[in-house]
C-alpha cells in the first residue's frame, strides 16, 4: 500500500504537474508516458537543445491519430506540394507550434532522420515546410514522426483543397510598390516645373513631360487596372459603385496629362495621378488586413480526416473520403470522426458530438442506429455502413443550402450608396461649366475646366476615409479578442438590432462545469473515486478529479475500462465501482441523460455526480446594458430542461426556443431577417454554421480562437462576449466617423471646383490640394476612433 | 548641361534596378513570412564537432506558389 502524495514537482517537457513519480528518466520528471518517450527521442538524437530557449516547451498529447490512409497514393498526390524522382516538398498545418523552441526543433528534423533533407518553419502561420527523399521515408513514416515528438500535423479536407491566398496579396503589393515608384520619380521631375524654371532650363521641360507621362503609363494600365474592371463591371450591371468615380478621374487625369505633354501646352497632371493611385491602393492593402491564425472560411471540411479505413472483403483499407460510396463499411477507431451518415453495424458506439452540437457529453448509440457524420467514437473500433455518401449527409447538406452558394452581397456599404449621387454632381458640374465655356467661345478653357472638374472632385478622400477609419475600429476590436474578418463587417455591426444566441458552448462555458453529487461522500470517499477515475481518460473521468480536487491518490489494483459502461478497481481494499446507472447497479434510472456517472464502493450505492454546465459570466449584466431598441432570441439544439434559468439571465418575453435542428436555425433567421430586423448570430458549433451563413452577422464564440471555428464573419474570443455591447457602440461611432469625414471632404472639394469651373486649376493647387485633404482626413479619422474607443472603454 | 540628361538617365536605371530587386523578392516569398527569421537569428549554432549534413546545405527551391 503504497501512498505517493502528489509533489510540487513539473513535468520537464510540458510543465503540467506530475501527479506522482512513475515516469523518470535522466532525473527528470514526467507527467506521462507520451512526455517521456518525446524527451527519450529527443534526447538519443541530441536535439536536448530544445529543452534550453525555453522551459516547457512541449505540450501533452493524449491522442494518436491512425494514419494508414497516408500510404494510399491518391491522397499523398493531393497533399504534396512538389515531388520529384527523389525528394518531396510538403506544408503541414501544426496547431501546437507555440515558442522558439517549436521553431528550433522543428527545424533540426534532418537530425531525427537524415532522409529528411530541410525543414523551414512559418510561425505565424503554423505551418512547416519539409523537403525530404521519399524513397527512404513514406510520407506516413514522416508524420509518424512529427507526431512521435509531440508536433501532429492537422490533416484534414480543407488542406487538400490548397487555398491560394497570398498570390492576391502579391499582385496588389507589386500594384502599390510600382505605383510608389512612379510616384517617386514623378515628383522630382515636377519639382522644377513647381518652382519655376530658368530659361536655360526650358530644354529639360519636355523631357521632364515626356518621362512623367512614360511614369504615368505602367501606373494607369498596371496598377490601377482594377479601377477600371471594377468600374466596367458595375457598369454593366447598371449600378455605379466607388471605383466608377475613380476610374473616370484616372482616365483623365492620364488623358489630359497625355495631351498636354503631345501638344506641349503644359506640364499635365503625372504627379496628382500616381500619387491618387498610390493612395488609393494603399486604402484597399489596409483593407486587405488577413489574419494568418485564423480562417473564417471553413467548412466542415476542415472538421472531416482525409481518409478513413474501409473494409473490403474482410481486409482493411485505407480510401479517401471522397471515394466513399453507400453501402461501405468502414471501420472507425478510437478518437476518429464519422465522415458520413452511417448505420452502426458493430461494436459500440459512444460518440462526442462536440463538433456538431457544442455538447460534450458523448452520447451513446446502439445496433442499427443512425450516426451522423461528424460524431467521433470514444472507445473500441466500430464498424459502421454508409448511408449517405459525404456530400450529401445531414450535416455537410446545410452547405448545399442556397445561402452557401449565393455570393457575399449583404448590405451595400455607406461608400457605394454615396458614390452614386457623388458621381451624378460632379458629372453635372463638369458638363455644365464646359458648356458654360462653349457658349463663351472659348473651346479650349472649355476643356480645361471639364477635366479640372473631374480631377479636382475626386472622392478619393471617401476611399481612403472608409478604410483608415474601419481598420482603426479593427485593430481596437483585436486588442479585445474580437476578430472580424474584413472591414465590411464593421458597418454590418452598426446596424445589427436583433442578436440571437445558442445555448451550449455560446453562452455556456464548456471548461467552467460545475459538479453536483447527489449524495454525500467523505474525503476519504472522493480520494478513493478520484484515484480510480485518474486511470481512465474518458472526458467525464477528468472532469470529475477536476471537480474532486483531490491531492491524495492511492494505487489501484484490478483496474478494469469497459468502454460505454464503465470502470471499475479494487483501491486500499475497497471495491469501487463507477459508470452507467446499470453498471454500478443503481436501483433507480431516472435519466437516461449521459452526463451522469453513478458510483458505488464495496457493492454499496453512493448516489450519481451531474455535471451541470455553467452559464458564462457577465451574461445577465451585457444583455441589460443594451438598449431598449435590441431584440434577443435564443436557438438551442437542447431540450427545455435550462428554460426556467435561461429566463432568469435573458430580458422578459425573450422568445426561447429549444430542439431547434441546424435546418431548423437558419430558417428562424431567415424569418426574423423577412420581418426587417437586422440579425446578429453568435453561435459556435457545425450545427449553428447554417444559421452563422444566413445571418446579417454571424459570431463564431470560442474559448480557444485556433480552434476550429465554422464559416462566420467575426470570431469572438468567450472572454470578451460581455463587451459585445461596447463593441456595437464603436462600430456605430465609426460609421459616423466616416460620414463627418465626408463632410469634412467636401469642403475641400468645393474650394477646389471654384477654381476648376473658372478653367483656372493649375496642376500645383491640384497637387497640394489632394494630398492636404488625405492627411487631414486620415488624421481625423484616427483620432477620433481612438476618441471613442476611450469612451466606449475599450482598450 | 547635357551631362544632366546622361545623369538623368542613369538615376532611372539605377531606381528601376530597385524595383526590379524588390520585384524579385516578393516573387521568391521573402515577404511571406515577417516573424520567424526574427527568431531564428536567436538560435546557437549547432556545435562543431557535429559534422553538417552536405545536403542539408543544397536546398531545393520549393516549389512557386502560381506565378
Amino acid at each position: 500500500m503504497a501512498v505517493t502524495t502528489s509533489t510540487a514537482a513539473n513535468c520537464y517537457h510540458c510543465g503540467t504537474t506530475c501527479e506522482d513519480n512513475q515516469y523518470i528518466l535522466d532525473d527528470k520528471p514526467f507527467c506521462c508516458a507520451g512526455c517521456r518517450s518525446v524527451y527519450q527521442i529527443l534526447s538519443e538524437n541530441n536535439l536536448c537543445n530544445y529543452y534550453q530557449y525555453n522551459d516547457t516547451p512541449g505540450q501533452r498529447t493524449e491522442t494518436q491519430q491512425r494514419f494508414d490512409y497516408l500510404d494510399e497514393p491518391s491522397i499523398i498526390s493531393k497533399l504534396i506540394d512538389y515531388t520529384d524522382k527523389e525528394i518531396t516538398v510538403i506544408t503541414f498545418y501544426i496547431p501546437s507550434i507555440h515558442c522558439s523552441s517549436c521553431i528550433w526543433l522543428l527545424e533540426h528534423l534532418h537530425k531525427l532522420d537524415n532522409s529528411i533533407i530541410h525543414s523551414r518553419i512559418d510561425f505565424l502561420k503554423k505551418e512547416v515546410n519539409i523537403t525530404f527523399r521519399h524513397n527512404q521515408l513514406s510520407l506516413r513514416k514522416l508524420v509518424e514522426l512529427l507526431s512521435a515528438v509531440g508536433y501532429e500535423p492537422l490533416i484534414s479536407q480543407q488542406d487538400v483543397v490548397k487555398e491560394k491566398k497570398h498570390s492576391v496579396n502579391h499582385s496588389l503589393i507589386k500594384r502599390i510598390a510600382l505605383a510608389g515608384f512612379c510616384m517617386g520619380n514623378v515628383m522630382l521631375f515636377t519639382f522644377p516645373e513647381y518652382l519655376g524654371l530658368s530659361s536655360f532650363e526650358r530644354q529639360f521641360q519636355f523631357l521632364f513631360g515626356w518621362l512623367n507621362l512614360a511614369f504615368s503609363i505602367p501606373v494607369v494600365f498596371y496598377s490601377a487596372r482594377d479601377f477600371f474592371t471594377s468600374a466596367w463591371a458595375s457598369l454593366k450591371n447598371k449600378i455605379i459603385n466607388l471605383d466608377t468615380p475613380l476610374a473616370l478621374i484616372i482616365a483623365v487625369l492620364f488623358l489630359r496629362t497625355a495631351f498636354e505633354v503631345i501638344t506641349k501646352t503644359g506640364p499635365g497632371f503625372a504627379d496628382t495621378l500616381t500619387g491618387l493611385v498610390f493612395l488609393l491602393l494603399m486604402g484597399r492593402w489596409v483593407r486587405q488586413r488577413t489574419y494568418h491564425h485564423l480562417s473564417f472560411e471553413r467548412d466542415y471540411r476542415s472538421y472531416f480526416p482525409v481518409g478513413v479505413t474501409l473494409l473490403k472483403e474482410g481486409k482493411e483499407k485505407a480510401a479517401a473520403i471522397d471515394d466513399i460510396n453507400i453501402g461501405d463499411r468502414m471501420l472507425i477507431h478510437n478518437n476518429e470522426i464519422v465522415p458520413a451518415d452511417s448505420i452502426l453495424m458493430k461494436g459500440e458506439g459512444w460518440f462526442d458530438f462536440s463538433f456538431v452540437t457544442g455538447e460534450s457529453a458523448p452520447v451513446q448509440k446502439v445496433l442499427g442506429e443512425i450516426v451522423y457524420a461528424g460524431g467521433r467514437q470514444l472507445g473500441e473500433a466500430v464498424e459502421m455502413e454508409v448511408v449517405k455518401p459525404v456530400s450529401q449527409s445531414y450535416l455537410t447538406g446545410l452547405w448545399n443550402n442556397e445561402t452557401f452558394t449565393s455570393s457575399d452581397s449583404k448590405i451595400r456599404n455607406f461608400n457605394d450608396s454615396i458614390a452614386k449621387y457623388f458621381s451624378y454632381a460632379v458629372l453635372v458640374i463638369a458638363f455644365g461649366s464646359a458648356i458654360f465655356w462653349m457658349m463663351q467661345g472659348s473651346s479650349g478653357k472649355a476643356w480645361a475646366a471639364f477635366t479640372a472638374v473631374i480631377i479636382v472632385a475626386c472622392p478619393c478622400v471617401i476611399a481612403l476615409s472608409t478604410p483608415f477609419t474601419l481598420s482603426a475600429v479593427l485593430g481596437i476590436f483585436d486588442k479585445n479578442r474580437f476578430y472580424l474578418k474584413n472591414t465590411d463587417v464593421v458597418e454590418q455591426l452598426a446596424r445589427i438590432n436583433t442578436l440571437v444566441f445558442d445555448k451550449t458552448g455560446t453562452i455556456t462555458a464548456p471548461q467552467a462545469s460545475t459538479l453536483k453529487f447527489s449524495g454525500k461522500l467523505t474525503e476519504f470517499q472522493k480520494e478513493l473515486i478520484a484515484s480510480l477515475a485518474r486511470n481512465s481518460m474518458h472526458p467525464l473521468s477528468r472532469e470529475i478529479i477536476k471537480g474532486l480536487k483531490a491531492d491524495t491518490f492511492y494505487t489501484v489494483n484490478n483496474y478494469r475500462e469497459i468502454a460505454g459502461k464503465g470502470i471499475s478497481g479494487i483501491i486500499k481494499g475497497h471495491s469501487v465501482v463507477m459508470g452507467s446507472a446499470l453498471f454500478t447497479g443503481a436501483e433507480f434510472t431516472d435519466t437516461a441523460d449521459s452526463s451522469t456517472v453513478h458510483i458505488s464502493i464495496d457493492d454499496d450505492y453512493l448516489g450519481c455526480f451531474k455535471i451541470k454546465q455553467q452559464w458564462r459570466s457577465g451574461l445577465k449584466a451585457m444583455l441589460n446594458s443594451f438598449g431598449p431598441d435590441y431584440k434577443f432570441h435564443l436557438i438551442s439544439g437542447d431540450n427545455e430542461t435550462d428554460r426556467k434559468d435561461l429566463a432568469e439571465i435573458f430580458p422578459a418575453k425573450t422568445p426561447l426556443s429549444f430542439k431547434q435542428s441546424p435546418q431548423d436555425k437558419l430558417e428562424y433567421i431567415q424569418q426574423l431577417q423577412q420581418t426587417g430586423r437586422k440579425v446578429m448570430m453568435l453561435g459556435d458549433g457545425l450545427n449553428d454554421a447554417g444559421a452563422l451563413k444566413q445571418s446579417d452577422l454571424g459570431v463564431a464564440v470560442t474559448d480557444n480562437i485556433n480552434n476550429f471555428n465554422p464559416g462566420c464573419d467575426a470570431i469572438l474570443d468567450s472572454s470578451s462576449l460581455p463587451e459585445m455591447p461596447r463593441f456595437i457602440k464603436q462600430a456605430e461611432h465609426g460609421v459616423r466617423t466616416i460620414k463627418k469625414s465626408f463632410g469634412i471632404a467636401l469642403i475641400y472639394n468645393l474650394a477646389g471646383i471654384y477654381f476648376a469651373v473658372q478653367g483656372t486649376l493649375s496642376p500645383l493647387t491640384a497637387a497640394v490640394l489632394m494630398p492636404l485633404s488625405t492627411i487631414t482626413i486620415i488624421t481625423f479619422t484616427s483620432i477620433s476612433t481612438h476618441y471613442f474607443a476611450k469612451k466606449n472603454q475599450l482598450k | 548641361m547635357n551631362i544632366l540628361y546622361f545623369l538623368i538617365g542613369c538615376s532611372i536605371v539605377v531606381a528601376l534596378l530597385f524595383l526590379a530587386a524588390f520585384f524579385w523578392s516578393i516573387r521568391n516569398g521573402q515577404h511571406d513570412d515577417m516573424h520567424t527569421p526574427a527568431i531564428r537569428i536567436l538560435f546557437e549554432d549547432d556545435k562543431p564537432e557535429e559534422k553538417i549534413d552536405p545536403l542539408s546545405l543544397k536546398k531545393p527551391r520549393p516549389k512557386e506558389s502560381q506565378s
